[in-house]
This record gives structure tokens, C-alpha cells and sequence, in this order.
């Protein structure tokens, strides 16, 4: 991880650690608030705890997003007071800016991107308010039909972090489970790592092809980093910390217990071994329970 | 409220599922009269039969025995501006007289007093579904005449109709609230009491909306929870009271 994040994340770049609840690589933006990295972009649906603590540890100057809450919880109060004005932590010292959508927007940014398109029309944000927030969301005419779409910009990350249950070595990658926008955000990137569970042969993904969603030849890095996603979930491997989710509202809300916690679990320890050894009694509260899937037969 | 809430689903429709109170209002639906209802969370779960409550809607149980697990691209485009969702349920910090919801912000944009979480999947889902709940508990300071943020439009925005502005699905329908349900009137697009639950005064209602509430001549009566229903909630669905209890911001979208 060490490796990867310092010859693939930079200074400046846009970064996109995507992942809908499920596998959000903590691991690699715990990686990135250690080697110190500054002024970067982070684009993300929904900023999640991961984003609130990059935000907290001085590293993002921009923020593009369409939902910045605690998911089941409450706020992001790291995000919210660089919003709302009250500025300090981490040595920020300007105020964060920001890039508003709503989902299908972020989606469809991630889709043109993906598909090296310049905008992306959508029929959406009529009667809203959000064009108005954010100029970059605008309109164009049909040129078949006449009918007046909205449109989104295409977001081209530098890099984009996914986490996945397996892959092999070239970085053939398969998950299950929630897909969330993955898929787009790393054909859109213009580097892609990819951190998994498990390393596997070739031969365990050629197995069962449907099952893969980026290939090989869009990666750059394959990082090996089992509970990579904790306190989010990897499904089949272990569920959400949900007793963290709850717990970050008051760590974000208090600057000082922010820091402290950033100090403890982030900078305190070398890397993603150091932050389980210091959590023994994970595996056992959140291991998931088999569920197997039946298997098809892809001979012909 | 909750329960009131439920009772709006019918048995076999399409529901896009919002995190919060719809959340559960939805599968309380499922666990009583309405078995064959289709689930549909932004998160991409499609047909979900959670064995537990939902943390979130991103929230692994949905996944395990689903119909269908799809990636965002899809749930936005092939499902929900394909037209393929028939109900939408949402929550808010602030709901308006014709019905638009703030989820973004309290106080001007640049400058907020409060920022609240944003769209999340809420802007496209008032747009398009065929016809919108909202759930909101009643007060004054969540029910001003106007919205401080249209973040899901209702049924008239910045003095323009849904017709005018091009939005596909019907709208806001009704408010469920903690006093008495709204229902959007058909002619004037205004929320309008329609029916209070037992004990309430319509001035309890108005008391706690920032414009003149329109009412029905006849007020409907809001049937009481059931026991059933009760037990369900509080036992089966939602034991640690992660929904049932009172919190503060951060829990629509």
C-alpha cells in the first residue's frame, strides 16, 4: 500500500476512493493522510467517514459529492465545519471548497468519463435548486426531439482506489455484492488501484468471468490488504462496524477527539496491521456467516 | 407515523427506498399487508428481503437473497428514469407548501447555518417516480411557507407547475406526519389536510406550518396502530430503536 500510494497519488490530483457503503478501501486513505498528501480533489457519492477524515487531517482543498452524511447515523461534522465556516483543524486553513450533485448526477459524471464523453445528459433537476449551486450542472436541446435535457460534466479522476474481495495478480478484479459505481469510476480514471481480500490465481477468476468488473489492463497496482474496507463492509467477509459508524459522531464532533483518533489509528501505526492489531476482536464480532452462491455452468 | 406510512403501500408495487423512517415503513408494509412489495434501494438491491433491519441502504442483508444486485448506472437510468418505479419515499428537514423538500441547506447556500447532507438520490427520485411520499414530523421550523433549498421538487416550484417544468412523475401525493396527513390538492398543487390522528385539533396541524393550511370539509380520522403493528415495530423490525427514536439531522436522502 505504502508503494502504491506514493508512486500513484500525488499532490494536486483528483482522487476517487469509491465504494457504496460497501468496500470503501479505508486502508488506502489511511495511507494517504500518513505519507501527508496535500490539496487534493476527492470526488465520491457519498464522502463517507473515510472523506471526513482526509477532510480533518489537512489533505483535500476540493470536495465533489452528491450525499455527505454518516450513513444510518447523522453528520460528517468534519465536513460540516469546513462548510459551515469553522476552520483550524489539521492546519486548514482555507475553507473547503465544494462541488455539489445529487447520485444520478455523480453517476452520470463517472459514466461519461468512463465512456471519454464531455457531458452526460440526464432528465433531472427541473423545479430544483441545484443548477443554481452549481453552475457546472447545465442544460442542452435534443437534437432529435427538441426536449431540453440537463447535463453533467465528465469527471476524470487521476486515480481512483477500489477495494474488491479477489483478484489475481495481473488485477483482474471480481466483487459481489453492491456495485455501487465502481465499475465507471475506474474506466474513467486515468490510474486505478485496486485492493483486495484475497490474491487468487488467474485461473479462480477465468472460472467464473461474469463475476469480474475491472480488468486487468485499466490497473496499475494490486494491493493485497485483508479487513482493507473496516470499518465499512466486504460482503461475504465481514459486516460493517456499524458500533464505529455510531461512535464517529462523537469523535467528529469534538476537533481534539478527532485528532486524538487520527493520531491513535491513522499516524500511530505503520500500516494496515498495525491499525487490526490494535482492534483485536474484530474478526469475532464481524466475520460474515456463509451464505454460498449455487454456481453455473459456463461450458457450451 | 410510521405505520400511517405503510399503510400508503400497496400490496406489489415498486418502492424506491429512502434511508430513515421509509426505511422501515417499507418493511413494516412487507411484514403485514403488503407481501409482495418490491424493494428497490439506490445502492443497486433490487426485490431486497433484509432478515434485519437496514443499517443503511447500503446495508449488506439487503443483498443476501435479493432479486437482482445492480450497479448505480443502472438503478438510475434503467429503473428509476425508465419509469420503472412507482413509489418514492422520502424524508426531509424541510418540507414546503407545495411540497418541495430541503435536504441541503439551512440558511443561504454559500454561507449555511446548517449543512445538511444534500440529494443523495432524493432530487431524481421527486422527479421521477410516479407519485412521492414524504414522511416528516410536524413543526414550524420544518414547515415553512417556502423551503430554504428546493432539493426535491414538488408540485410547484419557483411558481412553475410540474407540467411546466417537465417532470415526468406525479409528485408529492401526500405528507405523513405526526399529527394528521397532507395530500397534494389537484387543482392548486397546495398541501392540504386531509385527515388528523385521534385527539388532534386542526389547529394543532396549523400551529406547527409556516403558511394557511388548506383544509378538506371533511377530516378523515387516522385509524391507531395496531397491536400488531406495534409489536412488529418495536419487537421484530426495529428492537434498538435505530429509526423509532428521535434524532437529529442527517437522516433523509
Amino acid at each position: 500500500m505504502r508503494d502504491a500510494v506514493s508512486r500513484f497519488v500525488r499532490d494536486g490530483d483528483t482522487v476517487v476512493i469509491e465504494g457504496f457503503t460497501h468496500l470503501i478501501c479505508f486502508a488506502a486513505g489511511h495511507e494517504i493522510i500518513r505519507q501527508g498528501r496535500r490539496d487534493l480533489t476527492l470526488a465520491r457519492l457519498t464522502p463517507d467517514l473515510i472523506y471526513d477524515q482526509l477532510i480533518a487531517a489537512g489533505c483535500v482543498r476540493k470536495l465533489v459529492f452528491s450525499w455527505a452524511g454518516n450513513p444510518g447515523v447523522g453528520s460528517l461534522h468534519a465536513f460540516r465545519r469546513a462548510v459551515e465556516g469553522k476552520r483550524g483543524e489539521g492546519g486548514n486553513t482555507r475553507a473547503l471548497e465544494i462541488e455539489e450533485y445529487s447520485h444520478f448526477g455523480m453517476v452520470a459524471r463517472f459514466s461519461a468519463g468512463a465512456a471519454r464523453l464531455p457531458f452526460w445528459p440526464l432528465r433531472n433537476y427541473g423545479g430544483t435548486d441545484l443548477p443554481r449551486a452549481n453552475p457546472r450542472i447545465k442544460t442542452v436541446a435534443c437534437p432529435y426531439t427538441g426536449e431540453t435535457l440537463a447535463t453533467v460534466p465528465a469527471l476524470n479522476p487521476d486515480v481512483t482506489i477500489v477495494h474488491a474481495q479477489r483478484a489475481d495478480a495481473a488485477g483482474n478484479t471480481q466483487m459481489w455484492g453492491l456495485l455501487g459505481v465502481q465499475k465507471e469510476a475506474a474506466f474513467a480514471s486515468t490510474r486505478v488501484i485496486v485492493v483486495v481480500e484475497e490474491l487468487v490465481e488467474e485461473t479462480v477468476i477465468r472460472s467464473d468471468p461474469n463475476r469480474t468488473v475491472i480488468p486487468g489492463m485499466i490497473v496499475s497496482a494490486v494491493v493485497v490488504e485483508p479487513w482493507g474496507a473496516h470499518p465499512s463492509y466486504a460482503q461475504g467477509y465481514y459486516d460493517r462496524d456499524n458500533d464505529f459508524y455510531v461512535a464517529w459522531e462523537a469523535i467528529s464532533r469534538d476537533p481534539a477527539k478527532l485528532g486524538r483518533y487520527l493520531e491513535e489509528f491513522v499516524h500511530g501505526v505503520p500500516d494496515r496491521a498495525g491499525y487490526l492489531a490494535k482492534q483485536p476482536g474484530l474478526a469475532a464480532r464481524l466475520k460474515a456467516k456463509e451464505r454460498l452462491s449455487r454456481g453455473v455452468n459456463y461450458g457450451f | 407515523m410510521t405505520v400511517v406510512a405503510a399503510r400508503e403501500l400497496r400490496d406489489g408495487e415498486v418502492v424506491f427506498v429512502g434511508i430513515g423512517l421509509p426505511n422501515l415503513a417499507c418493511n413494516l408494509a412487507r411484514a403485514t399487508h403488503a407481501p409482495n412489495l418490491v424493494l428497490i434501494y439506490e445502492s443497486g438491491a433490487v426485490g431486497a428481503v433484509p432478515e434485519r433491519v437496514p443499517v443503511s441502504i447500503g446495508d449488506p442483508a439487503l443483498v443476501t437473497g435479493s432479486l437482482m444486485v445492480c450497479g448505480m448506472a443502472d438503478v438510475f437510468q434503467l429503473f428509476l428514469q425508465n419509469g420503472k418505479i412507482e413509489v418514492g419515499f422520502l424524508g426531509g428537514a424541510q418540507v414546503d407548501r407545495y411540497g418541495n423538500i430541503n435536504t441541503t441547506v439551512i440558511g443561504p447556500y454559500e454561507r449555511p447555518a446548517v449543512r445538511l447532507p444534500g440529494s443523495g438520490g432524493a432530487a431524481e427520485i421527486a422527479v421521477h417516480a410516479q407519485r412521492t411520499l414524504i414522511i416528516a414530523k410536524l413543526n414550524a421550523r420544518a414547515f415553512p411557507e417556502r423551503v430554504d433549498f428546493v432539493t426535491s421538487p414538488g408540485q410547484r416550484s419557483g411558481g412553475r407547475t410540474r407540467r411546466e417544468l417537465g417532470l415526468p412523475g406525479a409528485g408529492p401525493v401526500k405528507v405523513i406526519t405526526d399529527k394528521g396527513i397532507l395530500e397534494a390538492d389537484g387543482t392548486t398543487g397546495e398541501m392540504t389536510l386531509m385527515a388528523l390522528y385521534p385527539g388532534v385539533s386542526p389547529e394543532d396541524v396549523q400551529a406547527r406550518v409556516g403558511w394557511p393550511l388548506a383544509r378538506r370539509d371533511r377530516l378523515a380520522t387516522v385509524d391507531p396502530p395496531s397491536a400488531r403493528d406495534l409489536r412488529l415495530l418495536r419487537e421484530v423490525l426495529d428492537p434498538k430503536m435505530l429509526y423509532l427514536k428521535p434524532k437529529g439531522d442527517g437522516k433523509t436522502a
